[in-house]
């Protein structure tokens, strides 16, 4: 394990496509322990980066329909179980009434899921990481693109790697300290 | 086919947008208009403060309402306020859904300004109420007393539909901010600006496939939010329109008041827009162009707007009601009768301009008619809460409400504080955001390539 000394070798860009360009033959060369940085979102980038299951619309459907259940399930167990009320012979389970409430449950729940789901898939919030150890870094929030292979990598090797990378045509290429 | 202008400057590099936007929150010289225009807005919040500790000693007798209109300013600057917000989420979700590249440099304030107006809004019912201390018995919670609100009332709806809503649009804002949050920490500089970005935007580092998920769930939120906000607004109009009081008691509300709420709301991002670019000189960003369609937008909801009063006056003649027949006859040459027709010259006469390129492109005259409509919209809930409340079916119980200074105090209070609200916005973060911008610019190059 290479890990202990190094976090892994990070090229930058200058554009978008040499980026893709980039991420897609080190894919091809057989990296997988690898991630791009863009100050932007890039399409088909993360395709590139191998596949990948998103797992965030299940958990947005599962949140709405769990808002929507305890929603309508709330204002049900009021009126039928626990306060039931008589107003003119009406029926306790008066459920068209029910339905807005029901409606803004599933709203507020589903969007509660998508925000914390993004944010706990993603790993944050995360005030650290390796990768800001590098100055030119903090280009990756204006105009700079970066790909980072990682020392976990079986496949890493500190100088087969970095020669690949400087064959990709990089603005430079960065060790990245460790943790 | 005439080619479009283009939506920014193809001049313009990643790093030049981040640069220029970032530097209005960034640059350390606070500019002399800002200082005054808070000043300003931050003396109407002490209006408002004084408004309502005032209240809160004496109660809802300070102001003009009465039985029969026990609804007067509150309701109406609820839904004033609440219709003004609706704009921001159109732009920000529907426009998003409809793939409108335009929307991308005036989202994040039209979304600031949606979440500004639904913070004044919510002060409206809650000082309504009578005992504020008590607000949070709207909420269903497990309470000693063994009860629970009534969860058949559209009163209650709203408590839902509005914190629903409070709560999304501060999510679907907070989420755009985050790449911009961590643009401003690895740009800014000194020692506590970069933490508070920094911890703000949580880490962001922009990895592929954090953008993914992001992206997801950004898509995900304003497709949520989309049917959020106009169900929104019907609920609202439902406040009245399940009621049977004559004038509210109509199926025309809900769709009415959704598209008087959007035009309300254009009207105001452009009454924002319109100095916020010439004073920050974002005329690249917010070009002709977005200025062209927000008036676009405005014209065809003020069109909608104006088929309502139509439609609404139709079924009054056509049901056969008395009640509903003197209703309108009441609104058009009772007691209220100069609020009714300033309302149909500002909401149906004036923005008739609009069919005119020459007034749409026209920031002066643009930024007069957005103010114009804002009156009107203002009026039309004015008309609707209290016509048809001050005279309803029992003529010994009719009355008059005029408003006190109270009333007025708290009114313009509110608008101090969604302007106070909106400097500070504007000072310490980027009022468009700027990854989108960014993206733009590379969506532009390949379309030029």
């Amino acid at each position: 394990m290479t890990a202990a000394t190094t976090y892994g070798l990070m090229a930058e860009f200058d554009s978008p496509e040499a980026l893709l360009a980039a991420t897609r033959s080190a894919y091809a060369e057989g990296f997988r322990r690898m991630d791009a940085y863009s100050p932007f979102a890039i399409e088909g980038l993360d395709d590139a980066l191998g596949p990948h299951r998103n797992w965030l619309p299940l958990l947005v459907l599962l949140g709405g329909i769990g808002g929507g259940l305890t929603g309508f399930g709330m204002q049900w167990f009021a009126n039928v179980v626990h306060y039931p009320l008589n107003i003119g012979g009406r029926p306790f389970n008066s459920w068209p009434s029910f339905i807005p409430i029901t409606f803004e449950m599933t709203i507020l729940a589903a969007a509660g899921v998508a925000v914390l789901g993004m944010l706990a898939l993603n790993g944050l919030p995360m005030p650290y990481h390796p990768v800001f150890s590098v100055p030119r870094f903090e280009l990756a929030s204006r105009q700079g693109f970066f790909l980072c292979i990682e020392a976990e990598d079986p496949k890493f090797d500190l100088q087969k790697t970095r020669s690949l990378l400087e064959a990709l045509k990089p603005v430079g290429v960065y060790e990245v300290a460790p943790w | 086919m005439q080619a479009h202008p283009p939506l920014i400057d193809p001049k313009q590099t990643y790093a030049s947008v981040t640069d220029k936007i970032s530097s209005m929150v960034l640059t350390r010289r606070t500019p002399l208009y800002w200082i005054l225009g808070l000043a300003l807005s931050f003396s109407l919040v002490l209006v408002l403060t004084v408004c309502v500790t005032y209240l809160f000693i004496k109660g809802v007798g300070i102001w003009g309402i009465n039985i029969p209109i026990a609804w007067g300013f509150a309701i109406t600057n609820f839904v004033w306020w609440i219709g003004i917000g609706h704009a921001g989420t159109l732009i920000s979700a529907i426009l998003l859904l409809l793939h409108q590249k335009w929307r991308t440099s005036i989202n994040r304030f039209a979304e600031a300004m949606t979440l500004f107006a639904v913070s004044c809004a919510g002060i409206f019912p809650l000082i309504h109420v009578g005992r504020p201390w008590l607000a949070y018995w709207l909420f269903p919670y497990p309470n000693t007393m063994a009860l629970w609100p009534q969860f058949r009332s559209p009163l209650l709806w709203d408590v839902f539909a509005v914190s629903t809503y409070a709560t999304v649009s501060a999510l679907f804002w907070y989420v755009g901010l985050i790449p911009d949050l961590a643009t401003l920490r690895d740009r800014a500089e000194g020692k506590v600006a970069p933490v508070i970005y920094g911890m703000l935007a949580m880490g962001w580092r922009g990895s592929a496939r954090h953008w993914h998920r992001y992206e997801t769930a950004y898509t995900l939120l304003a497709g949520l939010a989309a049917p959020l906000v106009v169900s929104v607004h019907t609920i609202v109009s439902w406040d009245f329109a399940v009621s049977l009081v004559p004038g509210w008691h109509t199926t025309i509300f809900p769709p009415y008041f959704v598209a008087g709420a959007v035009y309300s709301g254009f009207a105001m991002v452009l009454t924002l827009a319109i100095p916020l670019r010439k004073f920050y000189g974002l005329e690249g960003y917010i070009t002709d162009k977005h200025i062209d369609n927000m008036a676009k937008v405005m014209l065809a909801t003020g069109l909608i707007v104006a088929y309502g009063y139509l439609i609404e006056m139709f079924v009054n003649w056509y049901n056969g009601n008395v009640f509903e027949h003197y209703m309108l006859l009441n609104r058009m040459t009772g007691p209220y009768w100069p609020a009714y027709w300033a309302l149909i010259t500002c909401n149906v006469i004036i923005p008739q301009l609009l069919w005119f390129r020459r007034f749409r492109t026209h920031p002066g005259v643009l930024f007069i008619i957005s103010i114009i409509i804002n009156i009107g919209m203002w009026l039309e809930r004015f008309i609707i809460v209290v016509t048809s409340l001050h005279r309803d079916y029992l003529p010994s119980s009719w009355g008059m409400y005029i408003p006190t200074r109270w009333d007025l105090g708290t009114f313009f209070g509110t608008i101090g504080l969604f302007l106070t609200l909106l400097f500070l916005f504007i000072r310490f973060l980027p009022v468009i955001s700027i990854f989108e911008t960014r993206e733009l610019l590379s969506e532009e190059k390949d379309a030029n390539t």
